[in-house]
């Protein structure tokens, strides 16, 4: 039989649950980022140490490293430089030929640096946050990638941080394309909870000729993510549910478990 | 268990929280995170009386759904009920030997994952399970096995570097002293 003191505070703790999860959405984003607030003196103190960390490894590289570093960044920046002077002249071609056939103009991407600030401590989410908030212009839904490669999409926004879910979480389901050849398209989904690199690559008509290899990229389809940015490549195929659709395991071209600094694709 | 060693152990359940949602190492390491939150229970459920459990489980729970994507308040329920069952228990458990502090934690770590999941699967959230999802478990359970006895062990330690020593009481009682001699 129960003591009474227990009886309060089993009939405590039930409402407190009761009450929390049954608020609205945008109250337990306010609650959370209210809680959230009382980590913001070690995400400071973890920086600082991060960057204590990087600087005293900076002083110990030696001058004829960094040299040969800064040389090859050189080179690398030129050509870049080429390359981007190649990319505006076709896109100026792309524009002229868009306005010719009056076609609509595809809005260019206005990416911004995010940090990776922490990761989901749960082992069935895969989920980021990252320092960029609704002041900084995040809003729900915007895409995310590193240079390599997409890697989920906004889907809570504070003011300062905003959560990221990340491609193979069940919650963020991508309509993908495959580049070579006949431009199937798919839809990207979980392969499992265990490895973050291998996606399942679903719904592809039975008939896809796919090749390991075969480079993977966002269809636009869905209006969340535009079409383009590299997903991964193929590794291989099966056919399911009797030969009714062909399925493709995908390589993600990121490391999602190494991720330090993103890009948010702002409006 | 004084009202400073009630507060460290809820300062701890805030740094241990931090850190799994920080460091990663084991995640890179094992392909799961390690929970410390059950274990931190255990010691609160056999040390700590009724309300500061109560408070590290509500604390525990609130800081671990704020971090992760769970819906708020869901983690509080399982910690709760394993810190209350042990609390009610706490006479009968040999909670001093490390062997059964590490298989409470074993059973603990076990336990509060898996009541989550269910939590999570009964009210319609997709959370991202398969069969990877058992060496997590299994990860995390040994995590929290071990993580116990050390958790114990640091916490006493604190505890009695913090507190006064019970005075130990002999068996020497004057009216049972064998008087020798003639009086």
């Amino acid at each position: 039989m129960l003591k009474r003191p227990y009886y309060i505070v089993l009939i405590l703790v039930v409402l407190l649950t009761m009450i929390l999860l049954s608020l609205p959405g945008q109250t337990v984003v306010r609650v959370k980022l209210a809680i959230g607030s009382l980590f913001l003196p070690l995400f400071g103190l973890a920086n600082s140490s991060h960057q204590l960390a990087e600087k005293a490894g900076e002083a110990v590289v030696p001058r004829s490293e960094l040299l040969k570093v800064n040389q090859a960044l050189r080179r690398d920046n030129q050509q870049l430089r080429l390359r981007e002077m190649h990319a505006a002249a076709i896109q100026r071609e792309n524009d002229r030929l868009r306005q010719l056939f009056g076609w609509q103009q595809k809005a260019p991407w206005k990416p911004k640096l995010a940090n990776v600030v922490l990761r989901d401590p749960a082992n069935w989410w895969r989920t980021i946050q990252i320092d960029l908030g609704s002041r900084d212009g995040a809003r729900v839904n915007l895409p995310v990638m590193t240079t390599e490669g997409l890697v989920g999409r906004i889907s809570e926004v504070s003011l300062t941080s905003s959560r990221v879910v990340l491609v193979g979480d069940r919650n963020c389901k991508v309509s993908a394309m495959v580049e070579d050849g006949t431009r199937d398209t798919g839809v990207l989904e979980t392969a499992g909870p265990f490895d973050s690199s291998l996606l399942t690559l679903s719904y592809l008509p039975m008939d896809a000729n796919l090749k390991p290899g075969q480079n993977v990229v966002t269809s636009g389809l869905g209006g969340v993510f535009p079409q383009g940015i590299a997903i991964g490549k193929i590794v291989d195929t099966r056919q399911v549910e009797f030969g009714l659709y062909t399925e493709a395991r995908v390589r993600l071209a990121v490391n999602l478990s190494a991720l330090e600094e993103v890009w948010v694709l702002l409006p | 268990m004084t009202a400073l060693s009630s507060i460290l152990i809820l300062v701890a359940t805030f740094l241990a929280v931090f850190w799994e949602a920080a460091f990663s190492g084991f995640r890179h390491l094992l392909g799961a995170q390690v929970d410390v939150l059950p274990a931190l229970m255990v010691y609160a459920g056999l040390r700590t009386s009724l309300a500061t459990m109560t408070m590290v489980a509500a604390l525990g729970g609130l800081l671990f759904d704020t971090l992760s994507a769970n819906p708020l308040g869901i983690t509080v329920i399982p910690l709760f009920l394993l810190g209350f069952m042990l609390y009610r228990q706490r006479e009968l458990v040999l909670r001093d030997q490390v062997f059964a502090q590490f298989i409470i934690g074993l059973a603990a770590s076990a336990g509060v994952p898996l009541f989550t999941v269910l939590l999570l699967l009964t009210s319609r959230h997709a959370a991202l399970l398969g069969w990877g999802s058992l060496w997590q478990w299994i990860v995390m359970t040994l995590g929290g096995g071990v993580a116990t006895p050390m958790v114990f062990l640091v916490f006493d330690s604190v505890d009695r570097a913090l507190n006064y020593r019970r005075a130990t009481e002999t068996s020497f009682r004057p009216d049972r002293e064998i008087r020798r001699g003639r009086n």
